[in-house]
């Protein structure tokens, strides 16, 4: 793997770690039952997605997965802005998942055709979980369709969306990112606590 | 010495740490074992990638194995080599009967809401194919809900992966 699949697969798996704490915010409050458990369904599978791609970098770099999604400091993470933002407004959630499974749909589709087989291998198996989470967006985006509040959050976030493609548009991050990781750190970092766990 | 048949048999004394009826063996997630001098790999492919099972499979392999007198190891395969096409004929009947309705085949494409809509998903209480899709996720990763309008009894399908 050239360093620059690596970086590749580090940004696929820091938005995936990212979005996944993100969606798993609204377990236990999402405005249906049905929501609920399904954006803890997806959250789960995006970090298991995050697992796997870190433990293949990992490999790599002689380091681990948890030490790639964990410590490392926030200027060092390759997330697109998209995924760091809270949003707590169902709306700009379903856009932000709509616009999210479009662009990872597109990735997912260039590294099924990798020469590397073990990655081609391991984005299939990824692209068949995903393909509920694009049922799920497709069903919401059709749902949503014509209300003011869903055209007004894609429109505010489809920019943003352009960065999940394109590796030069990573460079910031948005000002939620450190209190992010602060909090998803917060176990890892509680001693002895952190250790057992 | 220990034999690639006592292996297997073995690992199908392991229940499904979330859908204990059935075996690991049932399920399809044991693609290889290699037995060599005391030795024995176990080529593992999980189901879904976030399944938090994944590491009481694994340690629960290694500690059938040591039982056995061998030293294991288990060589997790992150491919696409693991399908619900892997799950035994037995271990959907098993899924059957204690109310989890086996997963449809694998199709050349990826799945579609309208597959998902339709009613060719089977009640696994009643039989009857007067079923509807109540939610694409359920309890686990790998499950949809479903609803039987012949017996009135929502139940739980096995997502095709």
């Amino acid at each position: 793997m050239n360093e620059q699949e690596q970086q590749l697969l580090l940004e696929i798996a820091d938005d995936e770690l990212i979005l996944g704490w993100r969606d798993s915010e609204w377990t236990g409050i999402a405005p249906l039952l049905e929501e609920d458990v399904a954006f803890s369904s997806i959250a789960q599978n995006e970090i298991g997605h995050a697992r796997a791609l870190y433990e293949l970098v990992a490999r790599e770099l002689g380091t681990t997965a948890d030490e790639l999604a964990f410590d490392r400091s926030p200027d060092e993470y390759r997330c697109a802005p998209l995924v760091e933002l809270r949003l707590m407004d169902w709306a700009q959630t379903i856009a932000r998942h709509y616009l999210y499974e479009e662009a990872d749909a597109i990735r997912l589709e260039r590294l099924k055709r990798s020469d590397d087989p073990e990655l081609a291998g391991l984005a299939a198996k990824i692209d068949r979980e995903e393909a509920y989470h694009r049922i799920h967006a497709q069903m919401w985006f059709d749902r949503l369709q014509g209300e003011p509040r869903f055209a007004a959050a894609l429109d505010e976030l489809r920019p943003q969306a352009a960065a999940l493609l394109d590796s030069e548009l990573r460079s910031e991050h948005t000002s939620e990112l450190p209190e992010l990781l602060e909090e998803m750190t917060m176990v890892r970092r509680s001693q002895p606590a952190g250790t057992k766990w | 010495m220990v034999t690639e048949a006592q292996v297997w048999d073995a690992l199908a004394e392991i229940p499904d740490p979330e859908i204990p009826v059935i075996s690991l063996v049932d399920l399809g997630v044991v693609r290889e074992i290699e037995v060599k001098n005391g030795h024995v790999r176990v080529d593992f492919t999980p189901t879904f990638l976030g399944c938090p099972a994944l590491e009481v499979m694994r340690d629960a392999m290694a500690a059938q194995i040591r039982a056995l007198g061998a030293e294991p190891e288990i060589n997790v395969c992150l491919d696409d080599s693991w399908s619900t096409d892997r799950i035994t004929p037995a271990g959907r009947e098993k899924l059957r009967a204690s109310g989890f309705a086996p997963p449809a085949p694998r199709e050349a494409t990826a799945p579609t809401l309208v597959q998902l809509q339709s009613n060719a998903h089977r009640c696994p209480y009643c039989g009857s194919t007067e079923t509807r899709l109540e939610n694409i996720f359920g309890p686990t990763p790998c499950r949809s809900l479903r609803y039987c309008a012949t017996c009135r009894q929502p139940f739980e399908q096995f997502k095709t992966i």
